[in-house]
């Protein structure tokens, strides 16, 4: 099951301080674990909501609002994809995320996890289309 | 915290931790076996300790410090009992040694566990229960579960698998050289071999399988990490990737199954294919020459391209499909690859490499020969033998709607419609 982990923004983030060097090599190790142990799918950092926009729909339009965007706390500031077994597993993996003064939020990813041909494609394909013309022939 | 909750929690770390943790003691004790059990001791201690006083702040490390601990009892406890160390290949002193070794070996330590639990010395179903155990961290009941057989059959299949790799004192270590290339095969077989478990899964209770998938995944990506210079470790997690990107899209919500051509594109996962396509890319980028699990995951990324069932390039596939039959040499290759033409160029390029297939013993009871040889001898007009190809292909298959579909087919080409 995939998960989303969503780091949230803060005054920092939003003020635009950038990590420091450490504060980078530390993530980059703690990436570089993540995706050694294959769970890791993806994973960016976002700027500050200043460089970002909102674009609302209604009836009478579209219409383009500018950052910044002022509630912070529901901003985003950076996240991961993670491809794990359990929703257990992904906290523990997100305990070890060198965070300090943070707060995540980890939802699950919507995916109808299932599966059902072979590997061989043009088959299948081969088959279905067969199957799909003696329908059509018999007018089902 | 309440039991349950604790115990979810060390279920998570275990799976998180005892790929490192078993390999580690393997270096140690030189017993996989051993290791195994060293493993699961530390796993019993945390679940009597973790629920009452917490998980520790690292899991990893405490329950590796309890692991040593337990060798160390283990090692005294031969010691006194003047068991002879050498009967074992052991002594006291080296494993003390070992001991002291530093974390830095862990991605070594992984990749030997991989080709170890991969053995040729070992059948395959006891390489794959092995690997799912040892470096997926599944139970031996989630393995029963996944390939819908008992469980006590996984675990003899892991008991004897851990006494075989004792008794051929198999050496805990990556091959070189020519070896190395004939062992990865092995170990590439083995992921590969899960992955279609989950994928192809049609019958029974197959809820877990989809996991399954997951599992060979992320197999195949520790070992990419481990061994990034390998094309074809890069070309089957491509391969895997680019499939299991389809996975949304092939069922109807009923579970019927829902083919490549009729899938809804919109529903393939976006990432899986971005991944699949970038290893696939770096497996191009490390050898000129492509091996079957590059070669099958170029033919996939040609599905995965194609933004419409029309955009595919058949003519590209078709040739993936040649350079794959160089490679690996086989008439289902061939089969496949008549069909790619077919789509491509037409039935009548694609009747001469059908016709030559048909003198194949390995595909004479094989009913989807006569079932695509009908197929493009309907569609060139040659309706007798056409008839002729379906009913056999008809009372080649097993499964009745297709017998069904088959024998329709055939009364339609007898009638000499297409």
């Amino acid at each position: 099951m995939k998960f989303m982990v969503l780091v949230k923004a803060d005054e920092n983030t939003e003020g635009g301080a950038m990590p420091t060097e450490q504060d980078l090599a530390e993530m980059g190790k703690f990436n570089e674990e993540l995706v050694k142990a294959g769970v890791m799918l993806a994973g960016e950092g976002l700027l500050p909501s200043s460089k970002g926009v909102r674009l609302r729909y209604s009836d009478q339009g579209t219409t383009v609002l500018d950052g910044p965007f002022t509630e912070t706390k529901e901003l985003i500031a950076g996240f991961w994809i993670l491809e794990v077994s359990s929703r257990e597993e992904v906290i523990e993996w997100m305990k070890r995320a060198p965070f300090q003064n943070t707060t995540i939020e980890i939802r699950q990813v919507a995916s109808e996890e299932d599966f059902g041909d072979a590997m061989t494609p043009e088959l299948r394909e081969h088959e279905a289309r067969l199957r799909q013309q003696v329908e059509q022939q018999q007018g089902r | 915290m309440t039991v349950t909750e604790a115990h979810r929690t060390i279920d998570a770390v275990w799976r998180i931790e005892s790929a490192k943790l078993i390999a580690a003691l393997v270096r140690m004790v030189r017993d996989v076996g051993l290791a195994e059990e060293l493993a699961q001791d530390a796993l019993v201690a945390a679940l009597e300790q973790w629920p009452s006083a917490g998980v520790p702040s690292n899991p990893g490390a405490w329950l590796m410090t309890i692991a040593k601990r337990r060798a160390i009892d283990h090692f005294r406890h031969l010691k006194m009992a003047e068991r002879k160390h050498e009967e074992l290949g052991l002594d006291l002193e080296t494993t003390q040694d070992a001991i002291a070794v530093e974390p830095d070996e862990v991605p070594d330590d992984l990749l030997r566990l991989i080709f170890t639990a991969c053995h040729p010395v070992l059948k395959t179903e006891a390489r794959v229960a092995l690997t799912l155990r040892l470096l997926g961290g599944l139970t031996t009941d989630e393995i029963a579960r996944a390939f819908l057989v008992p469980e006590s059959t996984v675990a003899q299949r892991i008991v004897r698998a851990k006494r075989t790799l004792a008794q051929k004192k198999v050496p805990y270590e990556v091959p070189v050289g020519a070896e190395l290339a004939e062992r990865l095969g092995s170990v590439l077989e083995v992921v590969y071999l899960i992955f279609n478990e989950g994928y192809s899964a049609t019958a029974g209770d197959d809820w877990m399988r989809p996991a399954l998938c997951a599992d060979a995944m992320r197999l195949g990506r520790i070992l990419a990490g481990l061994a990034p210079q390998e094309p074809e470790v890069l070309g089957l997690v491509a391969l895997m990737e680019l499939q299991a990107s389809r996975s949304r899209a092939r069922v109807t919500a009923d579970g019927e199954p829902i083919l490549l051509m009729d899938q809804n594109r919109a529903k393939w996962d976006r990432l899986l294919i971005g991944h699949g396509l970038a290893a696939l890319a770096r497996a191009e980028s490390l050898s000129a020459r492509r091996g079957p699990y590059t070669l099958q995951a170029a033919i996939a990324a040609c599905h995965a391209r194609a933004g419409t069932p029309e955009d595919t390039d058949w003519a590209r596939i078709a040739a993936l499909y040649g350079e794959l039959a160089q490679v690996t040499p086989s008439p289902v290759v061939e089969l496949n690859r008549a069909v790619a033409v077919s789509m491509a160029a037409g039935p009548e390029a694609a009747l001469p490499l059908v016709d030559a297939l048909t003198a194949e013993p390995a595909l004479a009871r094989y009913h989807l020969l006569p079932t695509v040889r009908g197929d493009l001898l309907a569609k060139v007009g040659r309706f007798e033998e056409a008839e002729a190809e379906f009913s056999r292909a008809a009372s080649l298959t097993r499964n009745a709607r297709e017998r069904d579909l088959l024998l329709a087919r055939a009364k339609q080409a007898s009638a000499g419609n297409a």
